[in-house]
């Protein structure tokens, strides 16, 4: 993948209203917003309603999945184009999760909700109903999902990107600043995991940076793109947005998102923590 | 002005002594300002979290001890401000947009 072939902009969102075989997706971690007002023509997806199996801490199963998207109208040969508040987390999310079940066409709209905002673009109220369809997922592809076990043989072994903020990566908070620190985890990072926050690879409006500047970001930040390289954030959210920079814009093989992420990590029993802002040895 | 008269966010359910809480409104003219997006970056400028303002123009932040920026960016603007924030108190400050 490169650029080209997986960020559009508005321009081509407006040369595509209407057509069939595109369909818009707005999902937000504010699940509220899509309903005060979203792209004509958008369909929504509440990233944890939806997308989460509603009793295991897991993702819906394959046939979950495929009645989700027959339910929303969204068939095997459509173009997904995917948006969502907070800078595109959730939407790199569900980018990230519509290729982990083998769908073939999917786009990040470039800025997300943030941008169209900001550029004072026109937002519907109206409702959006798509006929049903018969959707047909494909096996998880968990060449780019990372677990547990595979995480702490990573540490010494593997390249390792923890992609939240540089307090939160040093122990110093627990949750993102708009949530509540109170958690049950323990603060800090998986040793010898890099900080580069997800947010560096993003400009003020939620695009994300050119490809020259990414480039430099992670190899000044000591990233060895020879190795295969594990990132993760706090639930996976963030760390899709990353994954989707080293993955589809940049090109990179062999990069998987870890989802438990440091809720997971942060609470198991055993494993080494580093806290502080050096990423401590293996 | 920096006062403590907002007082419109709820602090129902957040345990006060654990969070060093930052909130306040957009304004623009005195109005509110909803739907604008403030960022929380730390001292070294580096972005920590961001939310969109509601429908009211108020806006919460659960940071750590310090010194924080708010840098608020609006259609056609935006304004940065310091503020202190520390844990066991709520640190309010209201952000006065420019004209568009």
């Amino acid at each position: 993948m490169s650029r080209q072939q997986v960020l559009v902009d508005a321009d081509w969102v407006a040369e595509h209203a209407g057509d069939p075989n595109v369909v818009i997706v707005e999902v937000d971690e504010d699940t509220t917003a899509y309903d005060g007002g979203h792209i004509a023509g958008a369909v929504k997806l509440d990233w944890k309603k939806d997308l989460q199996d509603p009793v295991r801490r897991d993702f819906i199963s394959k046939e979950q999945f495929e009645k989700l998207l027959s339910e929303r109208g969204i068939s095997n040969d459509d173009t997904v184009l995917l948006y969502g508040g907070n800078n595109n987390w959730f939407a790199a999310y569900a980018y990230w999760y519509f290729k982990l079940y083998g769908h073939e066409n999917v786009l990040l709209l470039d800025g997300g909700r943030k941008k169209w905002e900001l550029d004072a673009r026109e937002l519907s109220t109206e409702q959006v109903t798509r006929p049903a369809t018969s959707y047909s997922a494909k096996a998880p592809n968990l060449d780019i999902r990372a677990f547990r076990d595979e995480v702490v043989k990573a540490i010494g072994s593997r390249s390792l990107v923890d992609v939240r903020s540089p307090d939160e990566y040093a122990g110093r908070l627990l949750a993102p600043a708009h949530l509540p620190q109170e958690q049950a985890q323990r603060g800090g990072h998986i040793p010898t995991a890099i900080n580069v926050p997800w947010s560096k690879a993003a400009n003020d409006d939620g695009t994300f940076k050119a490809d020259d500047d990414l480039k430099e970001l992670y190899s000044e930040a000591g990233l060895d793109w020879s190795d295969d390289i594990i990132a993760y954030c706090r639930i996976g959210e963030r760390s899709a947005h990353t994954w989707f920079v080293l993955h589809e814009i940049l090109d990179q093989e062999n990069v998987k998102n870890y989802d438990g992420s440091w809720t997971e990590y942060g609470s198991l029993v055993g494993v080494p923590v580093a806290v502080g802002d050096e990423p401590g040895s293996a | 002005m920096c006062g403590a008269t907002t007082g419109g966010v709820s602090l129902e359910g957040v345990d006060l002594s654990k969070e060093a809480v930052i909130q306040g409104r957009v304004l623009r003219a005195g109005e509110p300002v909803p739907g604008a997006y403030v960022r929380l970056l730390d001292s070294s400028g580096e972005f920590t979290a961001e939310v969109p303002t509601s429908a009211t123009g108020q806006f919460r932040f659960f940071a750590g001890d310090g010194t924080w920026t708010l840098r608020t960016l609006a259609p056609g603007t935006k304004a940065d401000r310091t503020v202190v924030a520390a844990r066991g108190r709520v640190a309010e400050i209201d952000v006065e947009l420019g004209a568009a």
